[in-house]
């Protein structure tokens, strides 16, 4: 099975946000980048498929800054086969302009699977993997939680508001993954040591100007200082009250 | 004349809860922009409640009628929306960033070839263009943007965008669309426990973390839950999910489900940074935890400090007085 994984890198999920000098942007000193953990899922999922169907390649593509060789580096230790990264200073907030770029980048490769996290937890646009799959003219599903493949036939489960909705696709097709598609492996020692051997090509890229300008970049509104209404169940008859007439929440 | 499109959500025939919200994120452009709305939804047949969509602002109710519509079809769905804005030249397109929505949103928006602003809190018009702000890492900043292309394609956080009384004709039409079947077929849905409201759609929000101890303890929290009438859903924070617990579908946070309740009840949750990221933005906070320093008092409007195998009880005996 020929199957792509695109890889975000993105702030580890603890940062502490500050304002860049720019008003517009994270402030990325001291900031620890990981890979995207949807796309950990996403990987995961293309060793697994690859394994079982025993050939073929697991290729990642990421759009990115020098840096970013890190996170796919992460991806070969975990057991991907080579990776594309696709250089760029900055990663556009249009998700568009990222789709583009990787779909030129992987028509026509003859992939049976393309996978995607299902969000980037850093801009959570919710948007490259199926904007891909539509340049690509390919079938997807998103935000799948399960996935069952025979032959070129596809089983998807996806979770909507009060349920799950079971979806059959046809391979080749764009998967993005959600959490509970499997668990990702840790690289192990010897995985990290291979991963340095393993091939990392660099291709420049040019974006567009995308469709989407940030104008500012904030700091989420404070939520009013709370207070603890008091210790014990004697506290509730007053919880309730300024639920009530305060908050008018009841 | 200006023209936004909203776009309704249906399941087996009746409008889901998001789409009010849609007509009244629309209806602001709209007013902005000095045009009208035209709100469609896609369906195998005649939509209950699209006749209450003239009161939050549409001018126009347009179902769009095709058999491949009994359940979602992403590509037929797709086609069909960017089929009707291509030929409407509609300034902006609304979405939900329901489950549905964010699905089918960044479909239309590339075969419209256009940028998608996904999952924003707010809307605006600034000197004839869409603004909006977007949360984004998990809540801790908020983008302000721009959207420079036409149409702007947005989609709107659920539970976010009250919605709100704007009388307009609402006048109903139903258009027959040809689309083929798609690759993409949704064969069932596997419906969650009957009765049990989904945690991102219900108006109060009680979630239990790790201090429920146990998985069987959950019941203190379905009870204060009963005891709300049918707005409660019972959630959960990751520990408890990953320990098998409760299921996924009921997390809520960075991986889970982001929620905005009217009010949300954090029960034996520390209140961890992913955790927060899905819930921050709920109308109101109450926090029940044994630890005064614990983080989740700092989100919180309210705090209970105690045991809420105390705690929980004696709420629910309240809130049964008061809706006795
Ligand atoms: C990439 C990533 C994504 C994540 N995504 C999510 C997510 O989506 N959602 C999420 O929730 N977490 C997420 N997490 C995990 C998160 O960091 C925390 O580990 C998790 O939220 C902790 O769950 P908890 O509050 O239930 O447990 P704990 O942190 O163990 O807190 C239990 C609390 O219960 C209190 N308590 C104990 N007994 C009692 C009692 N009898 N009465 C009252 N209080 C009591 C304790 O004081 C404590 O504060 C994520 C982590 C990572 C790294
Ligand atoms: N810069 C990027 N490079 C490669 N893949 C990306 C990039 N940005 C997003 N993706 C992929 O698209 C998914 C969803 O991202 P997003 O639409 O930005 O939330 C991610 O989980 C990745 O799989």
């Amino acid at each position: 099975m020929k199957i792509a994984c695109c890889l975000k890198r993105v702030p580890d999920s603890e940062t502490r946000v500050k304002i860049g000098a720019d008003g517009k942007s994270l402030d990325e000193a001291g900031v620890k980048f990981v890979l995207n953990p949807y796309d950990e899922f996403a990987v995961e999922e293309g060793l697994r498929r690859r394994d079982k169907a025993g050939s073929g390649e697991v290729a990642v593509v990421c759009l990115g800054p020098a840096a970013a060789q890190e996170t796919i580096r992460t991806a070969l230790a975990m057991g991907a086969d080579r990776g594309v990264l696709l250089q760029t200073d900055k990663i556009p907030t249009d998700g568009f302009e990222t789709a583009k770029v990787l779909a030129a980048e992987l028509k026509d490769g003859g992939w049976d699977l393309i996978l995607c996290g299902k969000v980037a937890i850093d801009d959570s646009s919710h948007q490259v993997g199926p904007m891909l799959a539509e340049l690509l003219g390919l079938p997807c599903v998103t935000a799948v939680a399960h996935l069952e493949i025979e032959g070129t036939k596809g089983v998807a489960e996806r979770e909507i508001e009060g349920g799950i909705e079971v979806v059959e696709f046809p391979l080749p097709a764009v998967i993005t993954a959600d959490k509970g598609l499997n668990e990702p492996r840790y690289p192990a020692l010897k995985g990290i040591m291979a991963a340095k051997k393993k091939p990392l090509e660099v291709k420049p890229v040019q974006l567009g100007a995308g469709g989407i300008e940030v104008l500012a970049m904030t700091l989420p509104p404070e939520r009013k200082e709370g207070r603890i209404v008091g210790e014990g169940p004697d506290a509730i008859p007053e919880l309730v009250r300024l639920l009530r007439e305060e908050a008018k929440v009841l | 004349m200006t023209k936004i499109l909203a776009v309704l959500e249906q399941r087996d025939g009746a409008l889901r809860k998001v789409s009010p919200e849609v007509v009244t994120g629309a209806r602001r452009l709209a007013d902005a922009l000095g045009g009208t709305v035209e709100a469609v939804v896609c369906a195998a047949g005649t939509v209950q409640g699209t006749d209450q969509m003239g009161r939050f602002g549409a001018d126009t109710v347009v179902t769009l009628t095709a058999p491949a519509f009994a359940k979602y079809s992403p590509e037929g769905y797709a086609q069909a929306i960017a089929e009707r804005v291509t030929a409407g030249g509609h300034a902006a397109v609304v979405f939900s960033a329901s489950a549905t929505g964010k699905d089918l949103a960044p479909r239309v928006a590339a075969r419209l070839g256009v940028a998608l602003a996904g999952d924003v809190t707010d809307v605006a018009v600034e000197g004839g263009k869409v603004v909006a702000m977007r949360p984004v890492y998990a809540g801790k900043a908020v983008l302000k943007v721009k959207v420079t292309g036409t149409p702007a394609a947005l989609s709107l956080r659920p539970n976010i965008f009250t919605p709100v009384e704007r009388p307009k004709a609402g006048t109903a039409e139903t258009v027959a669309v040809q689309v083929p079947a798609g690759r993409v077929v949704v064969r069932e849905i596997k419906a969650a426990e009957a009765g049990a409201l989904d945690v991102a759609e219900a108006q109060i929000v009680i979630s239990g973390g790790r201090g429920m101890k146990e998985p069987g303890n959950f019941k203190v929290l379905e009870e204060l839950a009963l005891a709300f009438g049918g707005r409660a859903a019972v959630g959960a924070s990751r520990a408890v999910v990953d320990a098998g617990w409760r299921p996924h579908a009921d997390q809520v946070g960075q991986t889970g489900k982001t929620v905005s309740p009217t009010l949300y009840i954090a029960v034996g949750i520390s209140g961890a940074i992913q955790h927060l990221a899905g819930m921050r933005t709920s109308k109101v906070i109450v926090a029940i935890n044994k630890d005064k320093d614990a983080p989740i008092f700092k989100v919180a409007d309210y705090g209970v400090v105690g045991d809420l195998f105390e705690v929980v009880p004696k709420l629910t005996e309240e809130i049964k007085k008061l809706h006795g």
